[in-house]
């Protein structure tokens, strides 16, 4: 297969960037998007070019690193999935492919497809766990957690941090990353304890970190390469207003 | 340079030593714990958990990772499960029966004490993550699920989905950000470690470089925790994540750390097979698909391009069934791995290439039907189409073994210190407990055991007797690492020369695999032993690394990495060659019984093999520390 | 949150003023009744007013606030976007909604202030100086450019409530994974009943099925 790529190229965070046309061919169906980014490196290479910076670590949907928006969609056209789970086999032969990195605020661009997004860790940083000391859990089957509590607290959790979510809003707004940990903690009974101050806490610095708004597009969930639901949005929602409500009352 | 080498292990019974070594460790108190900082490198099950754990008791820690965010460090990949001797299932498990696996797993190259201690915490573990909000799977009463995982004869892996490894991760990752806010974690994302500082003798410090900047930044500290992982990159392929290097245990055996058993490699049975020569990573499929599906061939070579559909029942060979009766499809990994390969060899295998066999689950899905089986591996599934294209609900998946986990790593002590004092290796980037192979869910389960439970217990023994002595950063010491740091960096951009990296690794990858692989043999070794050497000139001669110093820049950052393979592969094949049995995960030829399996030679081989480094171009020294078994019986291990 | 609190008051109101101005289709004296029975309501009609004005005046100064934060969380667009999920409707509430507030504008100029059509002076108040209501929407709707304006108006209201009014079941919370797409199926339903009964006035009119109570 052959394609036409308009790739992101920019210098560095102070840099103007701009769409650089390059092709490739010959490329098996059976190549990943990052394995035809890795050919067209090794194209650039031998040019003496210097090849496109793009971030990928376990190539197998978990570590959340790929960063990428490609023809306009977070993650490509294969949902769920990350990039490094996109195959060419879902293109056409021939098209012309568009490749961008997430665009947020939030997320400042460090090298052409290469964001930082620490944003995302000082949000978690901000409350998004249970305060437990290694050595003082209680025994694990002391506190029977019913079957689907734990599951949908699983489907919470799944989260791979890859910030997708943001990327695709048209408003930039982290709310799913900060739902799905606000509930996978609260949903559980070691996680409610703090449940107060983490949903106040994580949403205050969600907003300080520049994320816009949430307008319920769903965007978001339909990007999303976990799966994860924009009905913990919701969730986050009435944590949020149950926690605005026992601050109130002083609880 | 070194003696005999002194594992410290404590005297007593099995099942005491832990505990009177408890008994017996120096502490630092609670208003002397702030005072010492602790360099912590790596941020996954092991380095997170250590760091955050340190962290909570009040010592100042930094802590260090590549990746972005240690969220994203490799230990987020495994997918099975982690083991504990709970013993809910109610079927026979215990501490000791965990233990004895685990030896006998490893094909008894692991020592006894470290393994007791092991089991013995594993426990702890689970009550520790459940606390942190770990989302482990449940039964319909609420309490926690269990499946029977990689052979094991009891039900004792707990799991999440098939996202274990992130999940404990996740739990650990969290109880890092809580002490980075509460100020007693600093984290260093993005920061690469690139050489150990040693200063009179004791590990005091690193040289890091920011790869988000280039600069090069020196770190002094107490103490030095290597939580780096594995090295099984150095095969090019590997279901290892692409960041994953050598690097940093590879510069501490350069600083004087003794690398113990590097040739203990294993290749994980159930991956996906390779499909191009552009491919940059495999992809492993959950052992615990084994529990349902079942592996077979074609009995003939003439069917192997056949759809498997059209092949009857007659006509397939169930060949781990028919060799291993009573373990079947869930026979040990290095069995299974060596059992497709001889399949595959025999011209049997189906797929590209041939190098690939059936994983079933036709009978499964008509026994449970496809509901069971898509709540148990449903996501599974879904990875395996997304990559191949194919259902496996309709026709049976195709897998081949690919090299997964490395048992090998710095030598350390009972303490998990390393011969060079403060320095502190855990996770997988040590060697210590799953001998020559490693039994399926217990890495998670060493990681977390090592950073939770044992560290922050051997550690403050060491630091007892170190007040006050950590060394400016600016001491000689550190600015001869740094200097060195730098003229490398200099030398790998200044070769300029025409091949690509990704080139050069591909054929150290190949060379690897094929003679350092599933099965090795003395000649075979000897040949890759020179053809590494020249790969090596190859490199320092001819690589082509683009871009600058002071800056973003990925070539360079791999550049490094891939300069230390080059030099890491001639150690494992030296300790492959050294290595004159089989065993585990390390198949000598030579060395095999009429069957075809492994044959150890306890009398000679019983020991870690330990290397020491004489200086470039030099051959290291071997230092054995004789391993003794009081409490169980070698045996010839048998999955028959 | 507060959008969501204030949209549903707006959409309660959008409901009973629907059902009120249906009952042009039962006759002048039901519509002309009812219209006077607000009047006769006096201050509390005004604290009415207010209540919704100040309604509408939050509920729009709010979601520009959002919209300014929402436009700053993305400096530098996307040169190529697709859309999987998110509908017209969702992402371009801002667009809708002032459209709306134009056309609300224009709706109060024309019927409640009166100002719009001199036609409505000349109409004659009841012996008791009630307004003949009835007659100033006969005569109102029959312009087609009028009709036009409103049916475009309540074309962007009814686009905006198709998100809005099952989009405050997330912000408040009120939903889960099996409520959400039947809320968005229902919401639709909702807007495009609003739509469809609201423009059956003035089509009623244009087709001359509705005749004014009197003559100019």
């Amino acid at each position: 297969m052959n394609f036409k790529l308009k790739i992101w190229r920019q210098k560095d965070r102070q840099s103007r960037g701009k769409l650089i046309d390059y092709e490739v061919r010959d490329i098996s169906s059976n190549t990943s998007f990052l394995e035809m980014l890795d050919i067209l490196n090794e194209n650039l290479l031998g040019r003496g070019e210097e090849p496109i910076a793009f971030d990928s670590d376990c190539r197998e949907g978990i570590c959340g690193i790929c960063s990428l928006t490609i023809n306009g969609e977070a993650h490509g056209p294969d949902h769920p999935g990350a990039v490094c789970e996109l195959y060419m086999r879902k293109f056409r032969d021939g098209e012309t492919i568009v490749v961008e990195p997430f665009r947020v605020r939030s997320f400042p661009l460090v090298k052409d497809l290469v964001i930082d997004r620490s944003a995302l860790d000082r949000i978690v940083q901000a409350g998004g766990f249970i305060s437990a000391r290694a050595g003082s859990a209680p025994e694990a089957n002391s506190t029977p957690i019913p079957k689907h509590d734990a599951d949908l607290a699983m489907e919470a959790a799944a989260c791979i941090g890859c910030g997708a979510c943001a990327a695709a809003c048209p408003n930039g707004s982290a709310m799913l990353f900060t739902a799905a940990k606000v509930s996978h903690l609260s949903l559980l009974p070691q996680g409610r304890p703090e449940r107060v101050t983490r949903a106040l806490k994580m949403v205050q610095i969600m907003d300080a970190e520049g994320f816009g708004n949430c307008t319920n597009t769903y965007e978001c969930e339909a990007v999303c390469p976990a799966e994860i639901s924009a009905s913990f949005i919701a969730k986050l929602n009435r944590e949020y207003a149950h926690a605005i409500l026992q601050r109130g009352t002083g609880e | 340079m070194i003696g005999t080498l002194d594992a410290k292990i404590p005297h007593g019974p099995l099942d005491q030593k832990w505990r009177s070594h408890r008994d017996h460790s120096r502490l630092v108190s609670p208003n002397n714990r702030r005072k010492f900082e602790i360099i912590v490198v790596g941020s996954g099950l092991a380095g997170g958990s250590a760091a955050a754990t340190l962290g909570e008791l009040g010592y100042r820690v930094k802590c260090f990772c590549f990746q972005d965010s240690p969220r994203r460090a490799h230990s987020i990949a495994a997918q099975g499960g982690i083991n504990a001797a709970k013993n809910y299932q109610n079927d026979g498990d215990s501490v000791y029966r965990l233990f004895h696996d685990t030896i006998k797993g490893g094909d008894f190259r692991s020592r006894e004490a470290n393994v007791y201690r092991l089991a013995e915490v594993s426990n702890q573990i689970i009550d520790q993550c459940v606390e942190q909000g770990v989302p482990f799977a449940r039964e319909y009463g609420g309490l926690l699920a269990n499946r029977s995982f990689g052979g094991a004869q009891v039900s004792r892996t707990f799991y999440a989905r098939g996202q274990t490894g992130q999940q404990l991760l996740l739990g650990c990752y969290q109880a890092l950000c809580r002490q980075i806010t509460a100020g007693t974690v600093q984290m260093f994302p993005q920061t690469e470690m690139l050489d150990l500082v040693i200063v009179d003798g004791n590990a005091k410090g690193i040289i890091t470089r920011s790869l988000r900047s280039g600069k090069i930044d020196k770190h002094a500290g107490d103490a030095v925790v290597l939580a780096t992982g594995g090295y099984g990159n150095v095969f090019y392929l590997s279901t290892n994540a692409r960041g994953c290097n050598v690097t940093a245990t590879y510069r501490a055996y350069k600083k004087g750390a003794l690398f113990a058993n590097p040739s203990f490699t294993q290749i994980h049975p159930t991956c996906i097979p390779v499909s191009g020569e552009h491919q940059s990573k495999l992809t492993l499929m959950s052992e615990s698909l084994r529990n349902d599906g079942r592996v077979w061939v074609p009995k003939r070579k003439e069917d192997r391009e056949k759809p498997p559909g059209e092949i009857s029942e007659a006509d397939r060979d169930y060949y781990l069934e028919r060799k291993y009766p009573s373990y079947g499809n869930l026979a040990a990994r290095d069995i299974s791995s060596r059992a497709a390969k001889e399949v595959c060899d025999e011209g049997r295998g189906v797929g590209p290439g041939g190098r690939g066999v059936y994983l079933d689950f036709a009978d499964a899905i008509k026994r449970l039907g496809e509901d069971t089986i898509r709540e148990r591996y449903g996501n599974l599934f879904e990875v395996y189409e997304k990559i191949t294209g194919e259902n496996a609900y309709k026709v049976p998946m195709r897998i081949y073994p690919a090299v997964h986990y490395t048992m090998g790593g710095l030598w350390v002590d009972y303490n998990l210190m390393s011969n060079v004092p403060g320095l502190f290796v855990i996770g997988e980037a040590n060697f210590s407990d799953h001998g020559a192979n490693r039994l399926g869910a217990s890495a998670l389960m060493q990681g977390l055991a090592d950073g939770y439970f044992i560290l922050p217990y051997t550690l403050p023994n060491y630091l007892a007797s170190q007040m006050g002595k950590r060394p400016p950063a600016d001491s000689p010491e550190f600015q001869q690492a740094e200097s060195d740091v730098r003229t490398r960096i200099r030398k790998l951009l200044d070769v300029d020369g025409k091949r690509s990296l990704d080139s050069i690794h591909r054929e150290l990858g190949l060379l690897l695999w094929d003679k350092c692989g599933m099965s090795r043999h003395a000649k075979g070794l000897r040949e890759a032993l020179v053809k590494i050497r020249e790969l090596r000139e190859e490199f320092w001669r001819n690589v082509r690394v683009l871009g600058k110093d002071e800056d973003f820049n990925q070539s360079l950052e791999r550049a490094g990495r891939v300069a230390d393979f080059l030099e890491f592969a001639e150690l494992m094949c030296i300790d492959a060659l050294e290595r004159n049995e089989s065993c585990g995960g390390h198949f000598r030829e030579e060395h095999q019984t009429p069957e075809g399996e492994a044959l150890r030679d306890d009398e000679n081989q019983a020991a870690v093999f330990a290397w020491e480094f004489q200086g470039d171009g030099e051959s290291p020294t071997l230092h054995r520390e004789p391993l003794h078994f009081e409490t169980v019986h070698l045996t010839q291990r048998s999955y028959k | 949150m507060i959008v969501a609190i204030t949209g549903i008051i707006l959409i309660l109101f959008v409901v009973g003023h629907l059902l009120g101005n249906l009952q042009i289709f039962i006759g002048p004296d039901w519509i002309n009744g009812y219209s006077q029975h607000l009047r006769d309501l006096g201050p509390l009609l005004w604290l009415i007013r207010i209540f919704l004005l100040v309604t509408v005046i939050i509920h729009i100064y709010v979601t520009i606030q959002l919209a300014i934060e929402n436009r700053r969380a993305r400096p530098e667009p996307y040169l190529d976007r697709e859309y999987v999920k998110a509908t017209f409707a969702s992402r371009h509430m801002v667009m809708s909604g002032l459209i709306v507030l134009a056309f609300i504008i224009y709706h109060l100029a024309h019927f409640t202030v009166r100002v719009t059509d001199p036609r409505f002076a000349l109409l004659n108040a009841d012996p008791l100086g009630h307004y003949d209501v009835y007659s100033m929407m006969v005569y109102g709707f029959q312009n087609y450019l009028v009709s036009g304006f409103y049916v475009l108006g309540l074309f962007l209201l009814a686009l905006h409530l198709s998100h809005g009014s099952s989009s405050f079941f997330q912000s408040l919370g009120l939903n889960d994974k099996k409520l959400t797409p039947r809320l968005a199926f229902g919401g639709r339903i909702f807007a495009w009943l609003m739509f469809i009964g609201y423009t059956s006035i003035p089509v009623a009119i244009l087709l001359g099925l509705i005749k004014p109570a009197q003559q100019l």
